[in-house]
């Protein structure tokens, strides 16, 4: 077996994340951001408790990055491997445009108690019905999506197609096209449409070299929509969240909605 | 590439004494470091806005092994953002070798690619200098468009370009 089969057979084992009220930042640090010539970018992912910094977990993904070529075409990721600390993977980029790279996961968690025992379960709504009994004592029921993602250009940016699905950022600034000092607007959507009370933050990355974090606190407006300054240039990670009730099983009092992408700002 | 560069440099000095243009000086400078590469550098006009009014000249190392020089194109930060990204290169009459330390005249004359005619009003020379191992600067010099007389102006770098001059010729 070699190295990378093995690799993807633990990222295949490993578990897929359900966004709960996440104690720790997750994201995909991409090694540029804005390309002149086709080529490949190298990523790594994690879960961590300072930007950008690899000292908790990988980022746990079950079937690999969902990576969008411009033309709107699945490209897969090369030499995917999940270390202790950081999950990284390359990126052939051959088409001039933005490509999304993304990781999303959705599904429903429940607990229960069995004869003194608690029992834990997790997985989609389908499967729901024959998995988790209707009456249990102390039923809990949580449902949820969550989507990490950042965006690579090779030339001129393009802006990629609308997911539909879950809580997304649409660019109304191109996220490969922010500069220090100049304001940038994002817009949120939840199942592809605005949504107002998203709450925004934003904090540029080496969060261990200041003592403050600096976090941007946004709310989205009646359009779905941010907008603020980049104070520097640097890498910036930014984490949406909401939560509604539009959920797919009934027992599921709230579904909770978490969106993370990072982005680089570039100097003037 | 260099002969036809020459030509067409010789070509538009002469027509500017007939038709009015811009002359721009630009010294690069002299770096004494052991992994010293020629810079990239991009010259154009832009309006006070942003917009680009004239993509004039863009030295980069199209000489590479599969365009490999284009890859730090990106580094020229405005340019690209400018220009460089929506442009495919080489350009005729714009994109041309990198050059040595010293320094390089570069002419253009109205109405003639790549300087076109530009409209009366304000405008800034920008000139970008990117080098491998090295850093980036960028000069502005704001001129007026048409001038009734010759005007000269010029703007002093501190790291990767020296002094440029610009001349704007009626």
């Amino acid at each position: 077996m070699t190295i990378r089969t093995l690799a993807s057979a633990a990222i295949l084992a490993a578990c897929v994340c359900l966004p709960s009220v996440q104690a720790h930042d997750v994201w995909l640090l991409p090694s540029s951001t804005v390309l002149s010539k086709a080529g490949y970018i190298t990523v790594d992912g994690a879960s961590s408790n300072q930007t950008f910094h690899f000292n908790h977990r990988p980022l746990m993904m079950r079937d690999g990055p969902s990576i969008t070529a411009p033309d709107g075409s699945a490209v897969a990721a090369e030499n995917l491997l999940q270390g202790k600390l950081r999950t990284v993977f390359d990126v052939h980029l051959k088409q001039a445009g933005t490509y999304r790279l993304a990781v999303a996961n959705s599904g429903i968690m429940a607990s229960w108690k069995e004869g003194g025992e608690t029992k834990r379960w997790r997985g989609t709504a389908e499967e729901f019905v024959t998995k988790v009994p209707a009456q249990a004592e102390d039923l809990s029921v949580r449902e949820g999506s969550s989507r990490i993602e950042t965006f690579v250009t090779v030339g001129e940016p393009t802006l990629p197609v609308p997911i539909g699905d879950g809580l997304e950022l649409v660019p109304v600034t191109h996220p490969n096209d922010l500069y220090a000092g100049e304001e940038a607007s994002f817009r949120f959507f939840v199942d592809g449409k605005p949504v107002a009370g998203v709450e925004v933050v934003v904090v540029r990355g080496g969060t261990r070299y200041r003592d403050q974090q600096e976090k941007v606190e946004l709310v989205t407006d009646a359009d779905g929509k941010v907008s603020f300054t980049w104070p520097a240039a640097g890498m910036y990670w930014l984490d949406a969240d909401i939560a509604d009730d539009k959920t797919s099983v009934k027992q599921a009092k709230e579904r909770r909605l978490a969106y993370t992408a990072t982005f680089e700002v570039l100097p003037q | 590439m260099r002969p036809i560069l020459a030509l067409m440099l010789t070509l538009s000095t002469t027509a500017t004494a007939l038709a009015g243009g811009l002359d721009v000086d630009i010294e690069l400078p002299r770096i004494d470091v052991a992994d010293y590469r020629r810079p990239y550098v991009a010259v154009w006009i832009e309006r006070p806005d942003n917009s680009v009014a004239a993509n004039l000249s863009v030295w980069y190392d199209a000489k590479m092994r599969n365009d490999e020089g284009e890859k730090w194109l990106k580094d020229m930060r405005q340019w690209w953002r400018r220009i460089g990204r929506g442009v495919e290169v080489p350009i005729d009459g714009v994109t041309a070798a990198t050059r040595m330390p010293g320094k390089h005249r570069l002419s253009f004359t109205t109405g003639q690619t790549p300087l076109g005619t530009l409209a009366a009003g304000e405008y800034r020379l920008v000139v970008e200098a990117a080098r491998e191992h090295g850093g980036r600067e960028i000069l502005h010099l704001p001129f007026h468009w048409p001038a009734t007389q010759p005007v000269q102006s010029s703007a002093q770098g501190r790291h990767e370009i020296g002094t440029v001059s610009l001349g704007v010729t009626p």
